[in-house]
């Protein structure tokens, strides 16, 4: 194996990019159906049976594997894209005077980075409202047939619905997602091509589902908290 | 030297040059680590010199004032290149293509060369496809051919309408690859200056670095140049603006003979000029002659009318057009060789019937052959052939496929529809026959000094056939080069590094520095482009499609003039010792005033005409060209005296051993 | 019509340049936009004044060389030409146009708008090429069959130009689109397949040293490439350069 071109090319580094970035979304995925059921009627049932799935997420061996191949493809997807903006900022160290770039690409093709700040900031805020608060916080507790069960429930419940900086919290979710969709529509098609993966087929599919992932899985997750908020207080 | 040596091997035509091979010396590998070449220019010829020579084991330095090697106006040509391949089994043969050429170039092209050229073609093909060049290819996957101008098989190989292109990018990346392994030297944006000869070879250059200035020595065992043509000494032509003469009018008046100066190429189907301010004239394919029809109107009345926008060109009746090429010349229509296309666009312009506002312009029509195969498309589709609506826009997609890219160019330039619309052109200044003599080796008459593909003037007679200009650059380089100049480094393999600390290379130096600057410090008041300009109207006015004894002398007085007043009048802005775009012009165009000089002496002394050199004096009563070939079946090399009209004549007599001389008739 | 021109004008390579006004009038529209620049230096020199250095030599958009920055476009606004084929009726009497030179710390500057591109051409001197000697003795063109559809494609990507423009335009100043042109070539013609995996590597390793930036597929490239170079060629060379550094034993 080439060292030097695995490892240091630029093109290696896009390979990264990419693999890191199909991995994430398919975490998304995941992510997205585990939280899915907050957006059900509140009572017990499906109270418990999210708590049921946070505790398998805390606790199953596997899981936290991946849990941790998450936390470092986001970091090494970070990284790797800072490495590369810095390159890139360093390949024109003279800008135009007037640059009409909207006349040949999207402004968020070209703002992958920002965006990518912006869903970072997002990622480290929403661990601590409820990974940290998980794994390390003082959650009531409730037993039931003998097994204990943090309640996270109803930590989210409070977060979103009563929380006097419930607005707020909101308001920073949907933003964070806005910057997720306008990444991921670029995004989504774009780790294909870096490794070059385009058809004159295939591709238009790609592009077209891209865009549909791209939109609809960050509205979802966007709709979580505030569904949670308007039933808690509706 | 009086009498001109072409050194002609011998032995039948068809062995000549085997034989040369067979018995020419060699360098050996060892030896040629220490042997040193120079080439000037990066064209088809230069380029694929350079990575031959390199190939082999010289040292090469690689000159061109271009950015890249990649830029040289070999770049712009079109429609292909010929090779003796016969891959359609239509009889195509060496020697068929060899007859051509010296019909096409209006017997005054030498056999030998031509023949060597013709043998070699097919190796060029195979060359260029193992270099990865992507020619058309049809779909069994084997190479696909057309037809090109006025020939009877099928020979031209093409990569769309950028063959050129695509040889010239095969030669670059073989250049570039010796670049890469430290064999060639590649200097681009330096200018030859100046040809060092001492003791009576050629031994190195006087190169400007046009970036910073700086003028260079560089010594060689020998200097190849292959800077191409000097068709800018009329201003306005196909060639790119840098194209330049300097190369060649530098060793011309180091001791190189001049040949055929008066053969120059102006091809027919050109945009025509609009404005004082235009810099350049475009041409368009000469492969759309096979469905356009050429025309003008046949009253004057529609002439003006079409001129004032009164009237459409596509509104005119048939019956109100006068197709005068199919008139004149109705065996080969819209078909005919190029030289005899823009004279009758030339002779009917004169008579007052040119359609645009200039008066300088006919029309290439396109409705015909829309409407034909609209109708042909109508019918295989089992449409209404009466619709004509339907077959015309049938008809337009036929043509779309076939020329998009040249429509779409002449859409671009003129904002004209050329689908609604018939295009306008006019003949325009293309390629230059002539050049510096050289022999069969390719040397000129200074020893160790070569001149290949258009900057020599060998192959084509006073007429260059369409797709030839790239396989002769190619032959040259690839394969006659190698092998001559073998011949002649043999005896410098004792000779070791050329010093550049010696007086010939000081006073050639020294020519350099005081003619930039007599330049620089002339501070006068006129711009260089504006000089230019009125040498290309003298030239095309008097040494043009037409010339005449009395235009001739004129040109020539007035040329003299001219470059007098250049020499006291010129002002170049800025510095010497950096880029100066203005300084780089000023010193090709001070050549340019003399080489103008000597093309009008040729052309007067020429008085026959013969392809491209069409002498008013000699024609037939239908006004056809017409040739003298008692008097006149001989090259004429000058001989550069200190004034280009006081060169001296020598004369090389062409002989035809395998070909009958015949008058060529298109009627 | 009468323009206003802001063109950079820069001394040399360690000038740090500006932007300076110009204005000139009875511009013709059928006139292409570099001889509208003749006009203006034409101008400047019967005033005595230095004209604006800028490359072009064909001017038939087929060499390459002229390389403009217009009003934040390369070659100008229109698609699939370069600066020389651009006409000024594309503008309107009273506009501003700003004029720059291509913008890359791999095209320094040399004058005014005229820069350093042989980037370009130690990129393809690291492996852009068949590695085939000048020989009359090679295999007869049609001894190798090739598939028309590769052919095609082959040609397509051989039509760049090396104008530059990718570069220029790319926000990354990334030079993916010129090189994968020269790497789908190659790679798609049987020719070529032989040192495909050398190729490759070498190339992109040159273009890495060079100092040109990454692709983050915008595609910008693409559309502003005066021969219409397609995306398809970068994802060819990405595939090409994975395999290639996979197998590799260097």
């Amino acid at each position: 194996m080439s060292n030097s071109a695995l490892l240091k090319s630029s093109l290696a580094k896009k390979y990264w990019m990419s693999i890191t970035g199909l991995f994430l979304i398919l975490f998304l995925i995941g992510h997205l159906a585990g939280n899915i059921p907050l957006m059900f009627e509140i009572n017990r049932e499906t109270a418990h049976g999210f708590n049921e799935y946070a505790k398998f997420m805390s606790e199953n061996p596997l899981v936290q594997i991946v849990a941790w191949v998450v936390k470092i493809a986001i970091l090494f997807h970070a990284v790797d894209g800072v490495l590369l903006t810095m390159q890139n900022n360093k390949a024109r160290p003279v800008k135009y005077k007037v640059e009409n770039a909207n006349a040949n690409s999207s402004w968020f093709s070209r703002a992958m980075m920002p965006m990518g700040l912006l869903i970072f900031a997002f990622i480290c805020i929403h661990l601590v409202n409820f990974w940290a608060e998980m794994h390390y916080g003082s959650i009531p507790t409730y037993k039931v047939r003998g097994e204990e069960y943090r309640d996270l429930y109803t930590v989210v419940m409070k977060f979103f619905g009563k929380d006097e900086l419930a607005i707020m919290w909101i308001s920073i979710y949907i933003l964070g997602m806005v910057a997720l969709a306008f990444h991921l529509i670029h995004g989504f098609q774009s780790a294909f091509q870096s490794v070059g993966l385009r058809h004159k087929k295939y591709t238009p599919i790609i592009e077209k589902i891209g865009y549909a992932f791209a939109i609809i899985v960050p509205l979802i997750f966007a709709l979580i908290p505030i569904v949670i908020h308007i039933r808690v207080n509706g | 030297m009086t009498k001109l040596d072409a050194k002609i091997p011998e032995g039948p035509l068809k062995d000549k040059w085997t034989n040369f091979k067979n018995n020419c010396r060699l360098v050996n590998p060892a030896n040629k680590r220490s042997i040193d070449v120079i080439v000037v220019g990066t064209g088809l010829a230069g380029g694929s010199a350079a990575a031959s020579l390199a190939e082999m084991g010289y040292n090469v330095k690689a000159f061109c004032f271009q950015d890249s090697a990649r830029r040289a106006h070999s770049i712009a040509a079109q429609g292909g290149i010929n090779a003796a391949k016969n891959y359609q089994n239509d009889g195509d043969s060496t020697y068929r293509l060899f007859y051509d050429t010296v019909k096409g170039g209006d017997y005054r092209s030498r056999e030998a060369n031509v023949y060597r050229l013709a043998e070699v073609s097919a190796n060029i093909i195979d060359q260029c496809v193992a270099q990865g060049v992507p020619f058309a290819r049809e779909y069994g996957g084997l190479l696909d051919n057309r037809s090109f101008g006025g020939v009877q098989v099928q020979r031209t190989f093409y990569a769309k309408g950028q063959t050129g292109q695509q040889l010239l990018l095969g030669a670059y990346s073989a250049l570039s690859r010796q670049v890469g392994k430290g064999k060639i030297a590649m200097y681009s944006r330096h200018e030859m200056m100046e040809l060092v000869v001492v003791d009576g070879k050629a031994r190195g250059i006087i190169a400007r670095n046009l970036v910073t200035g700086e003028i260079q020595r560089h010594s060689a065992h020998a200097v190849l140049i292959c800077s191409g043509g000097y068709g800018n000494v009329f201003y306005l032509s196909t060639n790119a603006m840098g194209s330049n003469g300097s190369a060649a009018w530098k060793i011309h008046k180091k001791g190189a003979y001049f040949a055929n100066p008066c053969y120059n190429q102006i091809h027919p189907t050109c945009l025509p000029r609009t404005s004082e301010h235009q810099s350049k004239l475009t041409l368009m394919s000469e492969s759309l002659r096979n469905d356009g029809r050429i025309w003008v109107p046949k009253k004057m009345e529609d002439v003006e009318a079409i001129r004032s926008g009164a009237k459409k060109p596509k509104d005119l009746p048939a019956e109100d057009r006068d197709y005068y090429l199919e008139r004149r010349y109705p065996a080969f229509g819209n078909l005919v060789p190029r030289d005899v296309a823009s004279r009758a666009a030339k002779e009917r312009c004169d008579a007052g019937f040119g359609v645009n506002k200039t008066g300088e312009a006919v029309f290439l029509d396109f409705a015909s052959a829309i409407e034909r195969y609209g109708k042909e498309k109508a019918l295989q589709e089992g449409e209404d052939t009466n619709n004509m609506a339907l077959v015309r826009e049938l008809g337009k997609e036929v043509v779309k496929a076939k020329y998009g890219n040249l429509f779409q160019m002449y859409e671009k330039i003129t904002d004209d529809n050329p689908y609604e619309t018939p295009m306008k052109i006019y003949p325009a200044i293309h390629y230059t026959m002539g050049g510096i003599w050289v022999d069969y080796n390719l040397m000129t008459t200074i020893p160790g000094c070569y001149a290949l593909g258009e900057a020599n003037f060998s192959d084509h007679g006073a007429n260059r056939l369409g797709a030839s200009a790239l396989m002769q650059g190619l032959a040259d380089g690839y394969f006659v080069i190698p092998y001559t100049i073998g011949d002649y480094l043999a005896d410098d393999i004792r000779t070791g590094e050329i010093p550049t600390d010696t007086k010939e290379f000081d006073e050639a130096e020294k020519e350099v520095r005081d003619r930039i600057e007599k330049l620089m410090n002339n501070k006068g008041s006129k711009s260089v482009d504006s000089l230019h300009r009125r040498l290309g109207k003298i030239m095309w006015e008097y040494c043009g499609m037409a010339r005449n004894e009395e235009g001739l002398k004129t040109a020539i007085k007035e040329i003299r003039a001219l470059r007098e007043e250049f020499w006291n009048d010129v002002f170049i802005p800025g510095k010497a010792d950096g880029l100066n775009p203005e300084l780089e012009k000023a010193c090709r165009v001070a050549d340019f005033m003399e080489l103008g000089e000597l093309m009008c002496v040729d052309a007067l002394n020429r008085t026959e005409s013969c392809g491209g050199h069409f002498r008013e004096e000699s024609q037939t009563e239908e006004g056809e060209a017409m040739r003298n070939d008692k008097d006149f079946t001989f090259v004429s090399a000058w001989e550069y005296t200190g004034d280009p009209s006081e060169a001296k004549l020598h004369k090389e007599e062409l002989k035809y051993e395998n070909i009958e001389l015949k008058t060529r008739s298109y009627k | 019509m009468k323009l206003n021109l802001r063109i950079w004008r820069q001394d040399g390579p360690n000038d740090s340049g500006r932007l300076e006004n110009y204005t000139v009038e009875n511009v013709s529209p059928d006139e292409s936009f570099l001889e509208m620049l003749d006009e203006l230096n034409e101008k400047l020199v019967s005033e005595g004044k230095e004209p604006v250095a800028f490359d072009h030599d064909c001017r038939e958009g087929i060499c390459g060389m002229c390389s403009m920055f217009i009003n934040g476009e390369a070659h100008g606004p229109d698609r699939a030409i370069t600066t020389c084929q651009l006409h000024m009726r594309r503008f309107k009497d009273g506009d501003t146009i700003t004029i720059e030179p291509w913008r890359a710390a791999a095209f320094p500057v040399i004058k005014d708008l005229v820069v350093d591109r042989t980037a370009f051409d130690r990129i393809i001197q690291a492996g852009g090429f068949v590695s085939v000697n000048t020989s009359g003795n090679t295999i007869d063109a049609n001894a190798l069959p090739i598939n028309k559809a590769d052919a095609d494609n082959a040609f397509d990507a051989a039509t760049c130009i090396g104008c530059g423009a990718c570069v220029a335009t790319c926000k990354n100043s990334s030079a993916m689109l010129f090189v994968s042109a020269k790497v789908s070539q190659l790679a798609l013609l049987p020719q070529g397949k032989v040192e495909r995996q050398e190729r490759v590597l070498n190339m992109v390793e040159k273009m890495d040293e060079e100092g040109f930036g990454n692709c983050s597929n915008t595609g910008a490239c693409e559309v502003e490439c005066p021969k219409e170079i397609s995306l398809d060629n970068i994802a060819r060379m990405n595939r090409e350069y994975l395999k290639a550094s996979l197998s590799s034993e260097k």
